[in-house]
């Protein structure tokens, strides 16, 4: 496993140095760049971030939109309070980099809600932002627009429809944000960490940042690091990680399990450690939980579960209802109201909630409830 | 921009057209695919999940409703995948839902009851969700909304938004505290509502229904002290048949009234009487608001707008209060039936106005409440009493064992039961106008509305806003000032699209002198009262009835009605003369627009 530090590496040259560098580039040939990164989405989707501006870049409009989501709510991640906080330069040069390259006029940077204590900071860097394109001649402007505190914003089209003053309940797709986003313009929305690792592999080479990670994930990325551990906080670390690396360096030695992925993700047991890799198939939202012996992993799900009927939008019926089953489901499964056997028919519903719900949310929520209740069967029941 | 797609349902070969759905595509193949917050009035909402089918290559299931077709899918709508996905969706929904299906008044006419059933749902599969300290809400004279029926589809609150710009019913809370609220979740009657009950023929289960006054009639019926009458309105008799079995379109009338004589009306009277009547009182008001407004060069109100629709009324108080001017002050013909019946209709019959007991048989929610306002007691008494949907009427005809198909066919009795092709089609959104225009053109011109065979097509139709022109040449000595007048109507029915007229109105920029405005899409034959489903399909059919049974009257103007005639002789002197001012007229208040 290996430490690496790109991400909060300290400015080294004058103030947007590097912007003014990248902006002297082809777009066509950032966008190849990405590409051949193998950058994802640092936000927990994984999408390939240079096929994103891509499909951007090719819509015509007038008007395009270029949206920071920086709505972290996933429990257990912390990692872009961090970056905002420490090097928010650098998400501002990702910004108006992906403006140049899709030719977005107008930025937003949408910002949970609890995070309003660092509106001040920001507007400073971003009026020093400004100033910058102003030199440039580059015309893009961005403001902060802050959440109000729904889980679900964080999904892309349900944080556009509460830009727009609507509830925040994700759409139907197509048409994808790329098409038709933002008051019905063409939008990108990238997560805080893709733009500052996209500003990274643009300014160090896609060949040099490809040399991270595997060949199914490139690069290095933040783990938000939490629970019975002797070093919570954020980590940056190389992708391709098992999870018995990870907790040989974070576990306390007593380590059951963890979760990594966030709520929405995998619960990896004990006997799966050596074989599990972090993030497997796509990157992770990077929200990695440790539990120890002393953890009831019933409590455990209980408060996930809690979390999800109180956070689903409510708008799709697998989402709203199927949450509500899986949390009244267990509570009866473990005083007896409910047979055993109860728990293979709510992992049946989590299979339906995973094909038939309308966005991320929904989908995901089966993960860990099938994790959970799969390796630690017997503390869901006695 | 029409290109052609192909795609296969189920290995059968579909043709569609560039942005249509799947659904749509399926549909014109009638390939079934079952829906739920689907409505064809409404936007795509993609909210329920039970249309899901199975699309090659993807692993998760699409909405068909919300998923647009592209050349070369393969679909499937009955693999297991789609199968067992639905079944579940539709389970949980059940789980949702206060399945007390027997005590429910859309027993046997609910959307959820049927998906249960074709999904074979163990209603045992997951834990209920139903919170028992549910409240009903029965604040209103027209709708009562019982929370523990929602199903969440949303298609009321679309239906409040996107058809009557009026957004009484909102999306309060997330996840598992979701439901539909009214704002700040006030009591029905204390929010801006205009009772049109549009949420009701669009709500898929019990959950929006009309507040129901059919034990109240029972009673009355069953009182040998009261002397019950009923009107019926116009396009009740091209909607009720279809509360027993028959097709959409089926003209009922002569059962209709066979039906209530056998139920133990006393008398069976038409509200088309009375339209025929508000079209004697609307005409003239119109004629001489245009001679004050050209002669006496009087700063009047135009255009005039009609008033018989109650839900619209409610929507200008609210929204356009200080344009209360434009509004016809004639009752609608409820009311003016109402009025009539406990003065005149009372005194010809010898029975004491206080043993008359007025039920109004209507496609509407609105017009419940409507009776019960407190302007509408102007003979004395509360003019009607209690107003029936046809849906209520359906239930009774059924609860009373009537074989409806099966009815000899009756006719009204007379003394307000007589009505000209003109009171008929009140039924279709552009119906009023029409008949305004036959009447009044000749009272102007003493000649036939210059429109093939009485028709005034171009007011007739489902488009959104219709517009006529009509050019006063030789008048009457009496209306010579009218000659060379090219004077321009529009129709309009929706709240959606009344707001456009009354944007119009106040930018200054209306050109018309005349409107008629509906508050629900299609006029009173797509009426909250109407039977469920309605959309535009059975709208046309209804309305294709209504015009049929106005082209096979002989008498098709209202003022040639002999009972209509016979009623100023006798009792009301002229229209707008005193007694009409006294009992067929009315005032209208503004109301808050929060």
């Amino acid at each position: 496993m290996k430490k690496v530090d790109i991400i909060f590496s300290e400015y080294t040259c004058e103030p947007y140095a590097v912007f003014k560098k990248i902006m002297k580039r082809e777009k066509l040939e950032i966008i190849q760049e990405l590409i051949q990164s193998g950058l994802r989405g640092r936000g927990g989707a994984g999408f390939p971030t240079g096929l994103k501006w891509k499909a951007a870049n090719l819509t015509e409009s007038d008007q395009k939109y270029f949206i920071c989501n920086a709505d972290e709510g996933e429990p257990g991640t912390f990692k872009d309070r961090e970056i905002l906080t420490k090097v928010p330069r650098k998400v501002f040069i990702g910004m108006g980099v992906g403006a140049y390259v899709t030719g977005a006029s107008k930025g937003i940077l949408y910002l949970r809600g609890e995070y309003k204590f660092m509106v001040a900071e920001l507007n400073k860097e971003i009026e020093l932002f400004h100033k910058i394109c102003k030199e440039l001649n580059f015309d893009f402007q961005v403001e902060i627009f802050l959440g109000s505190g729904a889980y679900v914003c964080g999904e892309e089209t349900a944080l556009i429809e509460s830009i727009e003053g609507q509830r925040g309940e994700p759409r139907n797709k197509p048409p994808y944000p790329t098409q038709a986003g933002l008051f019905g313009k063409p939008t990108i929305v990238n997560n805080v960490e893709t733009l500052v690792s996209a500003m990274m592999v643009c300014n160090m080479g896609a060949e040099e940042y490809q040399k991270l990670g595997t060949s199914d994930q490139r690069g290095s990325k933040l783990f938000s690091v939490s629970g019975d551990t002797s070093k919570p906080g954020v980590h940056e670390l190389e992708l391709g990680l098992n999870v018995a690396d990870f907790v040989e360096e974070y576990g306390d030695g007593d380590t059951k399990a963890v979760q990594v992925g966030g709520v929405a993700g995998f619960c990896v047991p004990r006997k799966d450690f050596e074989k599990a890799i972090i993030g497997q198939g796509s990157t992770t939202g990077g929200s990695t939980m440790l539990f120890n012996s002393t953890r009831s992993m019933y409590r455990v799900l209980i408060n996930y579960l809690e979390f999800f009927a109180e956070e689903s939008c409510g708008q799709c019926t697998p989402c709203r209802i199927g949450t509500q089953q899986l949390l009244k489901g267990l509570k009866a499964v473990k005083n007896g109201t409910r047979p055993p056997e109860y728990l293979d028919q709510l992992i049946k519903l989590t299979n339906t909630m995973k094909i038939a719900s309308k966005c991320g949310l929904g989908q995901s929520v089966g993960n860990s409830f099938a994790s959970i209740v799969q390796n630690f069967r017997e503390e869901m029941i006695y | 921009m029409k290109e052609n797609i192909i795609l296969y349902i189920d290995n059968q070969e579909v043709k569609a057209d560039k942005g249509q759905t799947i659904l749509e595509a399926a549909r014109n193949a009638k390939i079934y695919i079952p829906t739920l917050c689907h409505h064809e009035d409404l936007c795509i909402a993609g909210n329920c999940r039970v249309c899901v089918v199975e699309i090659e290559g993807k692993n998760k299931l699409e909405a068909s409703c919300a998923t647009p077709v592209e050349n070369n899918m393969r679909i499937s709508t009955l693999s297991p995948k789609v199968r067992n996905a639905r079944k579940d969706i539709v389970s949980m929904l059940v789980s949702e839902h206060n399945t007390q299906c027997t005590t429910c008044y859309r027993n046997t006419n609910c959307e959820l009851q049927d998906l249960a059933f074709e999904y074979n749902v163990d209603n045992n599969v997951y834990i209920s969700l139903v919170d028992h300290k549910y409240h009903i809400d029965k604040s209103s004279w027209s709708i009562e909304k019982d929370p523990s029926k929602c199903v969440r589809c949303q298609r009321c609150v679309r239906t409040c938004s996107e058809l009557q710009h009026v957004n009484a019913l909102t999306v309060a809370h997330k996840g598992e505290h979701m439901e539909i609220q009214t704002f700040m979740d006030l009591p029905l009657n204390e929010v801006v509502c205009t009772n049109c009950g549009q949420c009701v023929i669009h709500c898929p289960t019990g959950a929006l229904t009309e507040r129901r006054y059919y034990d109240e009639v029972w009673e009355a019926l069953g009182d040998p002290e009261k002397h019950v009458v009923i009107n019926t309105a116009p396009s009740v008799r091209v909607a009720l048949g279809e509360t027993q079995g028959m097709p959409a379109g089926t003209l009922v009338t002569g059962k209709m009234v066979a039906a209530l004589k056998k139920m133990g009306f006393n008398s069976v009277l038409d509200t088309d009487f009375t339209a025929d009547l508000t079209i004697m009182e609307e005409g003239t008001e119109l004629l001489m608001r245009l001679k004050k407004a050209l002669v006496d060069k009087e700063n009047v109100a135009l255009p005039m707008i009609t008033s018989c629709s109650p839900g619209w009324v409610k929507y200008i108080e609210h929204m356009y209060s200080d344009k209360l001017a434009h509004l016809s002050s004639c009752k609608s013909p409820q009311q003016m039936f109402g009025a009539m019946a406990k003065t005149y209709y009372a005194a010809k019959i010898g029975v004491d106005p206080k043993d008359i007991y007025v039920v109004a048989g209507m496609p509407c929610a609105a017009k419940k409440y409507e009776a019960n306002r407190v302007e509408m007691k102007s003979s004395g008494f509360q003019d009607v009493d209690a107003g029936l949907t046809t849906r209520e009427l359906g239930h009774m005809i059924k609860s009373a064992g009537i074989d409806f198909k099966e009815l000899e066919d009756g006719q009204f009795d007379s003394l307000m039961g007589v009505s000209s092709g003109a009171g008929d089609i009140f039924a279709a959104t552009g119906g009023v106008m029409e008949a305004a225009l036959r009447t009044a053109y000749e009272i102007v011109t003493g000649r036939e509305v210059p429109f093939k065979n009485l028709n005034i097509l171009p007011v007739r139709g489902l488009e959104s806003i219709k517009e006529t022109s009509i050019k006063f040449e030789n008048c009457l000595p009496e209306w010579s000032f009218l000659n060379g007048v090219e004077a321009k109507f529009a129709v309009t029915h929706g709240l959606k699209n009344a707001k456009v007229i009354m944007d119009m109105i106040v930018a200054g920029e209306c050109p018309y002198i005349f409107v008629e405005i509906m508050a629900c899409p299609g006029g009173c034959i797509g009426g909250g009262g109407q039977p469920i489903p309605t959309n535009n399909e059975i709208r046309k059919k209804r309305m294709e009835a209504i015009y049929r049974e106005d082209a096979g009257k002989k008498l098709r103007k209202s003022h040639e009605n002999p009972e209509i005639i016979q009623i100023y002789n006798d009792f009301l002197g002229k229209p707008l003369g005193e007694l009409s001012h006294k009992l067929l007229h009315t005032k209208y208040r503004p109301r808050n627009r929060y």
